[in-house]
């Protein structure tokens, strides 16, 4: 099972696999929102929670078509399913592994980005606490919409439909969970409903996935 | 483990294709599928695979002890050869690739990325994927799709050997491999007269 999530690693950091990618896009919006919002740093400093989750659930969205749409094309996906390994297994991998690549990058970022948007200081620690709760959420309910898309010639667009509606409750136990954190008040709650749906969501997920796949591969 | 097909009624995109095959592959026997093309041979070794169901009929075969090779290889180009073999020799379980390398005259290759190698080379790579498995049952799709004359006698021989070892293939190809052991069936007589729906997708049209 460690050979799989070796080799997405492996092939995520080499050329073409797109490493970095999410992390530069979760760059780039964070950088635009102030010449988009103006310079006000008490308007910046008010919205960077809600902005530092956005740019980071959009810069998950943009690989996701990637987890399983590569092993589908070169047949890897074929293989994998006559193998030893159960489909359920393969796509809690993929997941994991986009999250390595793509989730944790931006957890580590988002500090640094807050600077940027006048964040601050004592909203960094929740906001990386909600970030590294609720990113992993974000990639299996990713992998799941390319599970859904797998067989289909460009369906990235259609990808980023199906699961943008189903990030709504992270992204807004999340954000809301940062916002609370920054201006000092309570994020117990918050924080809980943030973890029940990512615990949800790695423990129902995989077996959806897996059973999507299985139809798109007939 | 043999494998055993009776009365097989299968399907492509809801449509019939073949009805009412039955055959036997024992240890030690190799099988080789014939007919026209889009008679039903990709989608018969699917379901043999079980990637796919039967329509109707019976399959009894053991999943744990197949392995598969489709018209694509599974090949990572940015990965080299020997990293390519060993990943799949892992996810089976195992992880000595020098015999397989040896058998497909890999060796000299096995440093270099996949992506740089020709048809032909990436070919021999995704028939050495088979060796690494130890799977006893190999369903092989055109095994031989662009190998060239010295690459067919490999992937004989290595049938050859397998078969001796008590290992059974079930395979489709147009060309003649030399291999004198192997039963041939015509899959011509089998292709499906009735217009049986597929109840799963059904309910899609």
């Amino acid at each position: 099972m460690i050979a799989l999530l070796i080799r997405d690693l492996r092939l995520a950091m080499r050329a073409g696999g797109g490493f970095g990618l999410g992390l530069a896009f979760f760059l780039i919006v964070v950088v635009l929102v102030p010449f988009a919002v103006g310079p006000q740093s008490s308007l910046l400093s008010t919205i960077a929670p809600g902005v530092l989750w956005l740019g980071a659930l959009l810069a998950c969205l943009l690989s996701l078509d990637r987890i399983l749409a590569l092993d589908w094309e070169d047949g890897s996906l074929d293989l994998l399913a006559v193998s030893p390994l159960p489909l359920e297994a393969v796509v809690s991998l993929k997941a994991l592994a986009h999250w390595l690549t793509t989730g944790l990058p931006l957890v580590l970022a988002a500090p640094v980005l807050a600077v940027l948007l006048n964040m601050p200081s004592e909203g960094y620690e929740p906001l990386i606490m909600s970030l590294l709760l609720g990113t992993p959420a974000l990639s299996v309910i990713g992998t799941f919409g390319a599970a859904l898309t797998v067989g289909l010639k460009r369906g990235g667009l259609l990808l980023s439909l199906l699961v943008l509606p189903l990030y709504v409750p992270t992204l807004i136990f999340g954000a809301e969970a940062a916002r609370r954190g920054m201006v000092g008040l309570e994020i117990t709650v918050p924080m809980l409903m943030l973890g029940g749906i990512t615990c949800g969501a790695i423990a129902l997920l995989p077996f959806a996935s897996a059973a999507v796949l299985r139809v798109n591969l007939r | 483990m043999s494998l055993i097909v009776r009365d097989m009624a299968i399907a492509r995109g809801g449509v019939p294709v073949l009805q009412g095959v039955s055959f036997d592959v024992q240890p030690g026997q190799a099988l080789v599928l014939r007919g026209p093309n889009g008679i039903g041979k990709t989608t018969l070794l699917r379901c043999v695979a079980g990637l796919q169901p039967v329509l109707s009929g019976q399959v009894n075969t053991d999943a744990d002890r197949l392995a598969y090779v489709a018209h694509a290889d599974g090949i990572k180009s940015v990965l080299s050869v020997a990293e390519n073999l060993s990943f799949w020799a892992q996810i089976f379980g195992r992880s000595d690739i020098s015999a397989a390398l040896e058998a497909y005259q890999l060796t000299a290759l096995a440093d270099r990325p996949a992506g740089l190698l020709s048809a032909g080379q990436k070919r021999r790579l995704g028939l050495a994927r088979l060796l690494v498995t130890g799977r006893q049952l190999w369903i092989m799709d055109e095994p031989t799709v662009s190998l060239d004359g010295e690459a067919v006698h490999m992937f004989a021989s290595a049938i050859r050997m397998h078969l001796s070892g008590g290992g059974s293939a079930l395979l489709a190809t147009h060309i003649d491999l030399g291999l004198a052991e192997a039963h041939v069936l015509d899959l011509a007589p089998y292709r499906a007269t009735t217009m049986a729906g597929d109840a799963f997708d059904e309910a899609f049209l």
